[in-house]
């Protein structure tokens, strides 16, 4: 199965690879380093929203909140930004992190300590992390002049010629790859998902990891909270509104086993690049937004089709046994 | 058959019939027959056969050799339907029935009455169902959803669904075994209804007394082998312990020379508010203690409290001497207990990780640096817990789902003993697997004890809890009846305590 995932992620950039010169036959243009270098920065967010549900959907739960907890947690920073112009960037992105892992602590408690499937769980929080940006902002927006210059300037300064944006989604990236192979709790979602009932007896609390999963999507989803409304320098009720859709298609199409227990840090990057190559390139090649959905969608049907046939055992082997038997 | 029953012809006669299962012989050449208005009681050891022939009567398997007549005409039942169409049906030991559907529903699935237009008449449905279950003298609405009722009621509805496909052979898996005592009484009263009404019936028990009490005849099974039958009036509970138990030793254990060495575990009071209670033993290194008992006797109930899966409402556990409060199946492995649980599929390996992370899993907490993996010390560990364990694998990669059966289980148990535990729980170790594995599980396990593991094993088996343990504990209603040891230790002692049977009746 190992190697299998590996010839999915190698499956998966073959796939990329092929779009890009599908692209680049109509527009050259888009296969040059500077346009892909900007077409991964604009997937940063959903590279790391992905890393986090990923870690989610492994230990078979889902987390739908994802985007609402980004637009919670980024309209807060916009307004500590407004009422506290001196509060110094490093500050909010600590405050954008922390708020995170506490909406997604949220999730995890009532996941595991009350038993409510986690899918019912963050669909109620989705709903009531919306309803409080509303409720705090009175349902106003927070817009470009009203922020200082150091808040929205974070994610475009440049180093080494990629933004701070992309640097972030690659540090995080190496991060969460480090964190699922080398840590006991990165060892503890795969068990968790691959079979709840083992890592009972393995002694491995199976509530609690997932509420560590929740705590993590929830922590990244908060930082991609700042990331996102200091780049587009604007924040209001329904930013990323529908996004989680596409963090939790990232995953699927990036071999994460909705079941739980498969999965890797790098399927879901590619599973997240694929979407946003698709993304950029469709409007860059006159194709009408509902193409692009219809592209997106058959993506996702295609991965879990190859998903599940790849799942599929060849049926016992009982055959053998028989014949000893006789 | 016996000569004064010669006129009363059985309904259904099962003759030579033989299921074989792969590397096992699950009946071989066994007989019944069910004579109209008798009970015939089923008797024999876990894993005589009996749940096999049941699903063999009901359509569920098919025999590979032998015959069924139904009414002298033979017969085969090529699905459950086919069973049922020859008035045969089923009450088994956890009912099987829809808890979201009504009562009336439940009875009538699958033949409903038909109004027009094809669609099902709910009311003569409801009607039909209050019929029947007050020809059982049930007070159970037709309309109750299956969920609001107890399991008594259930058992009634379930009767209800047999009558109401006109059913002349009704079998019953040990149909008191979650009952109250006046709930048995009350079924004891349908039974009697039933035969007055010319059925056969199939009673499936573990309990003397009530087979005494309700059957008229008996069969008996041994190791998928038919042993006898005739009427209950002719023989005593001691024949039929005997007739159940006596075998010439037929699977040879491996022979040891205990090597008990200092006293590792000793447990003191365990209850638990409903499984069970007063549980006190210890346990040497190097020992190999038994646990015995019909299956719901509390045994497994209490393992997992003792490893920490549930809480147990008292007691004390002491490892070398000193009090572990285990409140976690972590801090029992922790404190050197460890838990191989009986469904190894279910709860032992984690399918998609590789070997190699499988192995170490319950051990990762324990390595140098705290929440960090050394994947150098992690493949050493792995490769000298599966090299002890013989493992032939391609590599430790592979992920443990692609392994045989066998494979997988070495791989949880070179789990668990990378833990280097104490002491070693192993709940019904060979349940389900062939002769040859067996014998490489007692092996293994003899082997266990002599390099001075404390051994606890939960088992079914006479055979394999006599040829195995040096100290036997008889578990009987979530309490311990009995301690034997040496001479004490018979088959017929372990099955008088774990069925509650007095003395003097041997």
């Amino acid at each position: 199965m190992k190697q299998l995932i590996k010839s999915r992620e190698a499956i998966l950039t073959a796939a990329i690879v092929v779009l890009l010169g599908l692209i680049a036959t109509r527009f050259p243009a888009f296969v040059t380093p500077g346009n892909l270098a900007a077409v991964f920065n604009d997937t940063s967010p959903l590279i790391i929203l992905a890393i986090g549900q990923m870690i989610v959907i492994l230990t078979k739960c889902i987390d739908l909140s994802v985007a609402a907890t980004l637009a919670l947690t980024g309209m807060v920073c916009a307004m500590i930004n407004v009422a506290a112009p001196g509060v110094p960037v490093f500050v909010i992105v600590a405050v954008a992190i922390g708020m995170g892992m506490a909406l997604g602590a949220f999730n995890g408690v009532l996941t595991w300590k009350l038993g409510i499937p986690p899918i019912v769980v963050t669909l109620g929080t989705m709903t009531i992390y919306r309803g409080i940006i509303f409720l705090i902002s009175d349902g106003k927006w927070v817009n470009s002049h009203e922020m200082t210059p150091a808040f929205k300037a974070l994610p475009r300064v440049a180093f080494l010629g990629l933004p701070a944006l992309s640097w972030l989604a690659i540090a995080i990236i190496l991060i969460a790859f480090v964190a699922m192979t080398r840590t006991t709790l990165g060892r503890a979602f795969f068990a968790v998902g691959g079979n709840p009932h083992a890592a009972v007896y393995t002694g491995i609390n199976v509530g609690r990891t997932q509420f560590w999963a929740f705590v993590a999507s929830g922590g990244l989803a908060g930082l991609t909270g700042y990331l996102w409304v200091s780049r587009y320098a604007v924040a209001y009720v329904d930013i990323a509104l529908g996004f989680e859709l596409d963090v939790v298609a990232a995953c699927v199409i990036g071999g994460i086993a909705i079941s739980g227990g498969i999965g890797s840090v790098g399927g879901a990057v590619l599973g997240a690049i694929f979407l946003g190559v698709i993304k950029n390139a469709l409007p860059v090649v006159n194709i009408s937004p509902f193409w692009q959905m219809a592209i997106s969608g058959s993506a996702i049907i295609i991965a879990i089709a190859v998903n599940t046939r790849a799942g599929r055992s060849k049926g016992r082997v009982i055959l053998k046994k028989t014949e000893a038997e006789a | 058959m016996l000569a004064d029953h010669a006129a009363d012809a059985p309904i259904l006669r099962l003759d030579r019939i033989t299921k074989t299962f792969p590397g096992v012989k699950a009946l071989s050449e066994v007989q019944l027959a069910l004579y109209p208005g008798q009970v015939t009681a089923l008797i024999g050891e876990n894993g005589a056969g009996k749940s096999t022939l049941v699903k063999v009567l009901t359509g569920i398997y098919q025999p590979d050799g032998g015959q069924i007549t139904v009414d002298g005409t033979p017969v085969s039942f090529p699905t459950a339907q086919d069973a049922a169409a020859h008035g045969i049906t089923a009450i088994h030991q956890e009912t099987v029935l829809f808890d979201d559907l009504t009562v009336a529903e439940n009875i009538f699935l699958g033949h409903a009455p038909k109004g027009r237009f094809g669609l099902i008449d709910t009311a003569a449905q409801r009607r039909m169902a209050r019929d029947l279950l007050d020809s059982i003298g049930a007070e159970i609405d037709p309309d109750t959803r299956l969920r609001d009722l107890g399991i008594a009621s259930k058992h009634l509805v379930a009767i209800s669904r047999a009558l109401s496909i006109d059913a002349r052979v009704v079998v019953m898996d040990e149909p008191t075994a979650a009952l109250s005592h006046k709930e048995i009484h009350e079924l004891y009263d349908l039974v009697e209804q039933l035969k007055s009404q010319g059925k056969a019936i199939l009673f499936i028990s573990h309990k003397f007394d009530e087979i005494f009490k309700i059957a008229d005849r008996y069969t008996v099974f041994r190791d998928g082998q038919f042993v006898a039958d005739g009427r209950i009036a002719d023989v005593t509970e001691g024949d039929l312990v005997k007739m159940m138990v006596g075998r010439e030793v037929d699977q040879i254990f491996p022979k040891r020379t205990p090597n008990i060495g200092a006293e590792v575990l000793e447990v003191v009071g365990y209850s638990h508010p409903t499984e069970f209670a007063d549980i006190g033993f210890t346990l040497r290194a190097g020992e190999i203690l038994g646990f015995y008992g019909l299956v719901g006797a509390g045994r497994s109930e209490f393992m997992q409290a003792l490893f920490g899966i549930t809480k147990p409402s008292k007691g004390v556990t002491k490892i070398d001497g000193q009090i572990r409060v285990i409140r976690s199946p972590a801090e029992a492995v922790n404190a050197g207990i460890v838990y191989v649980p009986e469904d190894r599929g279910l709860q032992g390996a984690i399918r998609p990780l590789p070997i190699f992370q499988n192995v170490t899993l319950a051990s990762l907490n324990r390595t140098p640096r705290k929440g960090f993996i050394n994947l150098a010390n992690e493949f050493a560990l792995a490769r000298e817990y599966t090299k002890r364990l013989d493992l032939r694998a391609a590599s430790l990669d592979t992920p443990v789902g692609n392994l045989s059966g066998g494979n997988q289980q070495k791989v949880v148990i070179a789990k668990w003993l990378a833990t280097q535990p104490k002491v070693i729980i192993l709940d019904e170790p060979t349940k389900g697997i062939d002769i040859g594995s067996k014998a490489a599980v007692h092996d293994f396990m003899a082997e266990l004890a002599s390099q001075g593991l404390a051994v606890i094993m939960v088992s079914s088996e006479i055979p394999e809890v006599l040829g195995m343990s040096d100290r036997v504990i008889v578990m009987r209603d979530g309490r311990m009846v009995a301690e034997v040891s040496g001479p004490e230790m018979t088959p017929e002692t372990l099955v008088r305590h774990a069925a509650g049977i007095a003395e003097a009746t041997l």
